[in-house]
């Protein structure tokens, strides 16, 4: 039996969780005030996954911004966090550009689009 | 071959140029930093002394009482802040009393006007914040504060626009005698040959003077002085700079405020080996911070906003040398300038002049532009006027530097004018942007952003203060 | 010279709710002065998540979060006027600003909503020694450069501070190709949210070294190096623990200081415990028709709590000018505190000016745990909360209402109380 010690990051309460594993499978997290600390627990320790925010270059704004903030649609599995960084390395996005156009379709191929976050005129 | 070449940018360097542009002579400043009062110049307490601390009869003496009287004339000439604040020099121990008299003395021997010693009811009416343990004090009331930044500006820009050529970036390596006469100047840019050369070159200045001349070597020592700056909110601390009764290593620990109305308390004095060591120490801070605890009733440590440290150029002798070096004809020194460097630089300024004017037999320009306007601070403006310069030059209305209040416009003046700023550092000094209680972090992306555009360069090739203290190192994932 | 009956300070997420909730209120004469080129202060450049939980039930980003409000004052169409910085303001509501299309111009103001938000602590303000190279950055500076002009402040990174702010820039500076070396924090514990230590440190390998500090800063022209010592219990560093860090960039995430300049021009009254302006109930300030609220009253860790406490003030402030400057001064009771809070906001009550529901906020000096968190009117306990934790890095909420003040009809005094369970 093992036992993991983790900090939820769903929202900034950061409860303590306590999972306990057997033969990689959850037994029992403890430690949680809400469902959504308990789904996490399970989570961590069998499939991490993380919401990435990042930024990519934008051209031909009007009011000379140069970039525009952008996050992962949903999250995706925390090893790959590099990789869909890597990927938008390059991509530039012409102006305007309004909250939730897709600036990257399937990042990483994760199947989870990389998504504008403000609008840029 | 120039007539003169000027080793050195700060404000003796700066002050010869000025002075020289007098006359019909072709004359090279090259100074090895970005800009322009990049070395003790740009770190120092900002004083023109009274004159009664240098020891009678010596050149500091001599330089510094010429320097004082030269300054409100000077000042309005070529638009320099500066205003006399006075001094005060306080005994905290009556054991210590027949300094401070002789400090009198030497001072009344010196030519100081209006020289005092005075009683503590007085001290207190004076300044009621100095402390209850000052027994007696020197009143000197004839002692100012000027901006060191904007009078080594002052002097470059009117130097180079009296044609004064500068040459920046330029560090000299050597200098030899020229076959033909006088000498040759060995710079990494190349070489560079003049009839007469000054020594201005500061923590640097004794080497220069021990490649021309067999006879007495120079031993300059750079000793450090680190300093603490206070927000505006300390301003009614002292209107008068209070000094304490001076020791061995140099003038002590002041208070004092600076034109700008924030008050500077340092410096203290440590000789140091290495010439670029201008880092302050923990050490350093701390003993400051005590020391001028001691002057007042309640010192306001908790407004510093930012700490700094200088190097005074002080040589073994402890005695300005200026002059043409005996067995180095054609070579002036304004070599081992320590305090009273500041307060001395017009009357040195116009001496090396001067003596170069009699040296080349030069004759005076009809044409000389004595005057210079410094540049335009809107807030000097009335409401009408200011609105009319906006409309003409928006610039003018756009905040830049919120804790200074300085606008786009004044930056952008500061970058055009001759001897311009080129470096975020060179923008402070000459307009303040940065300087403020946020030191930087608002206007900082934005200044750099207006020197790239007026300079036509990239973002990532401004420095703070030229060589590789770049800002920007890249974009962002041009890792990937 | 032009009037208008609301002019609210600073176009951030303050600003921006009180001035939807003053014309939900029924103001239509409402003016916001922004600095910025956009509307949404700081949050433009907080591309990270986590905001809008209790908002909006969502995670948002910075900038989603401010478009939302941005969204809401642009549908109410309300006035607000970009890169314009104001100046001053006069005791009797003169608001002085400056642009480059008007110039500079006054606006005689009604009531005022002082909303301009906070900076940071410098390095000179924290005294450490050193030379001063280029690569010496607040974190909310390096921000800026990294999230909104796209550009790297360097490659090889220290922070000073385990603020949230540091975290952030911890894990932004590695996504974008820079190796942060370490988080050194002079506390004994982390003043950020632990979800955001597990995000920004943990998930990258960044070490965290709780009780240390920078003590020197290496480098002539650009950062070479800093040299990082361990603190004691004094937060004084200690002689032989000192470790050179080579780096070419130091981030400080050392506090943030409320931007109260105006404030303080004017004579508005100054709480030292929060470096903000000392507000009632409604929150005014002690110049009658001014009112504070956000980063600019005390700093906030969440902005959902902003947006709540300047929708207060933007309602207070339509009121106190439908009232024609009435609903103002009157009988006033300080807050008092015991067992734990450094200060409270607001620090007065007028009983008689709470509306339906009044939001008390506070922060305790040091971590407490097991405690109740209860408040007291004269000698009755009117409510009573059991908190788990509390740190000095998360503000605390106490809600009040009108019933318990009416039950109270001459009371004298206001306690917040931090109790053992």
């Amino acid at each position: 039996m093992e036992t993991r010690h983790l900090t939820c990051i769903c929202c900034p309460i950061g409860c303590q969780l306590e999972v306990k594993m057997e033969n990689g499978e959850v037994i029992s997290v403890t430690g949680n005030n809400c469902p959504r600390g308990a789904a996490y627990g399970r989570k961590e320790v069998t499939d991490p996954t993380r919401i990435v925010t990042s930024s990519v270059r934008v051209s031909g704004s009007v009011t000379g911004a140069k970039a525009v903030s952008c996050k992962t649609a949903g999250d995706i599995p925390k090893g790959k966090i590099f990789d869909a960084i890597r990927d938008i390395a390059d991509v530039i996005v012409p102006a305007p550009v309004h909250i939730g156009d897709v600036v990257k379709a399937n990042v990483a191929d994760t199947g989870v689009d990389m998504v504008a976050t403000k609008e840029v005129i | 071959m120039y007539d003169v070449i000027i080793i050195g940018g700060g404000v003796i360097g700066c002050a010869v140029a000025r002075y020289l542009s007098h006359y019909h002579a072709s004359v090279c400043l090259v100074e090895r930093e970005e800009d322009v009062c990049s070395g003790t110049s740009k770190a120092n307490s900002g004083l023109i002394h009274a004159g009664f601390d240098a020891p009678h009869g010596s050149l500091m003496a001599k330089y510094n009482v010429e320097g004082s009287k030269m300054m409100p004339a000077l000042a309005k000439e070529l638009d320099i802040p500066f205003r006399r604040n006075g001094a005060m020099v306080l005994c905290l121990n009556e054991e210590d009393v027949p300094r401070l008299e002789a400090l009198y003395e030497n001072g009344v021997k010196n030519g100081v006007e209006g020289l005092e010693l005075i009683g503590p009811d007085r001290i207190h009416e004076i300044e009621p914040n100095v402390t209850d343990d000052a027994v007696a004090a020197l009143y000197a009331p004839t002692a100012g504060i000027v901006c060191p930044f904007l009078m080594t500006v002052a002097f470059a820009e009117n130097a180079s626009v009296n044609g004064v050529e500068f040459k920046l970036d330029t560090e000299v390596k050597a200098i030899t005698p020229a076959a033909e006469g006088g000498w040759t100047v060995q710079t990494e840019a190349g070489v560079l040959k003049a009839k007469c050369v000054v020594n201005a070159a500061g923590v640097y200045s004794d080497v220069f003077h021990n490649m021309v001349s067999a006879g007495r070597k120079l031993h300059i020592t750079p000793r450090r002085g680190d300093y603490c700056l206070l927000d505006h909110t300390a301003k009614d601390l002292t209107d008068c700079t209070i000094f304490q009764v001076p020791g061995k290593l140099g003038k002590g620990v002041l208070i004092t405020p600076t034109v700008h109305g924030n008050i500077i308390l340092g410096p203290t004095a440590v000789s140091i080996e290495d010439r670029e060591g201008v880092n302050t120490t923990a050490a350093g801070l701390s003993e400051l911070l005590n020391k001028a605890g001691a002057t007042v009733k309640q010192l306001p440590a908790n407004q510093v906003i930012t700490s700094f440290a200088g190097l005074r150029a002080h040589e073994d002798g402890h005695e300005f040398i200026v002059g043409e070096v005996e067995d180095a004809p054609g070579f002036f020194n304004c070599a081992g300038i320590e305090s009273p460097g500041l307060s001395s630089a017009p009357a040195i300024g116009k001496a090396v002049a001067e003596m170069l004017r009699d040296k080349l037999s030069l004759s005076e320009k009809e044409d000389f532009i004595p005057t210079r306007r410094g540049i335009l601070d809107p807030k000097t403006l009335s409401r009408e006027e200011r609105n009319a310069l906006i409309k003409e030059q928006p610039a003018y209305g756009q905040i830049i530097c919120r804790c200074e209040n300085v606008t786009e416009g004044e930056i952008i003046d500061a970058i055009r004018r001759p001897v311009g700023a080129r470096s975020l550092d060179g923008v402070k000094r000459r307009v303040r942007a940065g300087m403020g209680r946020c030191q930087a972090g608002f206007c900082s992306p934005r200044v750099i952003e207006i020197l790239a555009r007026e300079l036509g360069v990239e973002s990532s090739e401004i420095t703070k203060s030229g060589g590789k203290s770049n800002f920007i190192v890249g974009t962002t994932k041009d890792r990937y | 010279m032009k009037e208008v009956d609301i002019v609210i300070i600073g176009g951030g997420p303050a600003g921006l709710a009180a001035a939807v909730s003053a014309y939900d209120a029924g103001v239509r004469s409402i003016l916001i002065l922004e600095r910025d080129k956009e509307l949404g202060g700081i949050l433009n450049q907080c591309i990270h998540n986590g905001f809008g939980l209790h908002t909006f039930k969502e995670e948002l980003t910075g900038p989603e979060y401010a478009q939302r409000f941005a969204d809401q004052v642009r549908e109410r169409s309300i006035a607000y006027k970009l890169n314009t910085m104001v100046l001053e303001i006069s005791r009797d509501k003169v608001v002085t600003a400056m642009n480059r299309e008007d110039g500079l111009f006054d606006i005689q103001a009604k009531a005022v909503v002082l909303a301009m938000g906070c900076r940071e602590r410098s390095r000179g303000a924290l005294n450490i020694p050193g030379f001063r190279p280029a690569g010496v950055y607040s974190a909310g500076t390096a921000q800026q450069l990294v999230n909104i002009e796209g550009y790297m402040p360097g490659r090889e990174v220290v922070i000073l501070g385990s603020g949230d702010i540091g975290l952030i820039m911890a894990r932004r500076m590695t996504l974008e190709g820079a190796k942060v070396k370490a988080v050194a924090e002079l506390m004994p514990y982390s003043g950020g949210l632990k979800r955001n230590i597990v995000q920004c440190l943990d998930d990258f390998g960044i070490p965290l070294l709780l009780s240390h500090t920078v003590v020197d800063i290496h480098g002539k022209e650009r950062v070479t190096g800093v040299t990082i010592a361990e603190v004691d219990g004094n937060l004084k560093p200690i002689p032989g623990t000192e470790a050179f860090y080579s780096c070419d960039t130091l981030l400080l995430s050392c506090g943030l200081l409320p931007e109260n300049e105006l404030s303080r021009a004017m004579g508005v009254e100054m709480n030292r415990a929060t470096n903000g302006p000392v507000v009632n109930e409604s929150l005014e300030t002690s110049v009658s028709g001014v009112f504070a609220a956000g980063n600019v009253l005390h700093v906030h860790d969440l902005v959902d709590y902003v947006s709540e406490e300047a929708g207060a003030a933007g309602r207070a402030a339509a009121e106190y000018v439908r009232s024609g400057g009435e609903h103002s001064g009157g009988h006033e009771i300080p807050v008092a505190t015991e067992g734990g809070p450094r200060y409270t906001v607001p620090c007065t009550i007028g009983p008689q000016k709470v509306g339906e529901t009044l939001t008390l906020r506070f922060r305790v000096g040091s971590v407490m745990k097991d405690r109740f968190v209860s408040v007291y009117l004269d000698d009755e306990r009117v409510t009573r909360r059991k908190r788990q934790v509390m740190a000095p890095g998360e503000m605390e909420e106490v809600k009040l209402t009108r019933t318990m003040f009416d039950k109270h009809p001459d009371l004298q005094r206001i306690t917040v109380k931090v109790e053992e369970a």
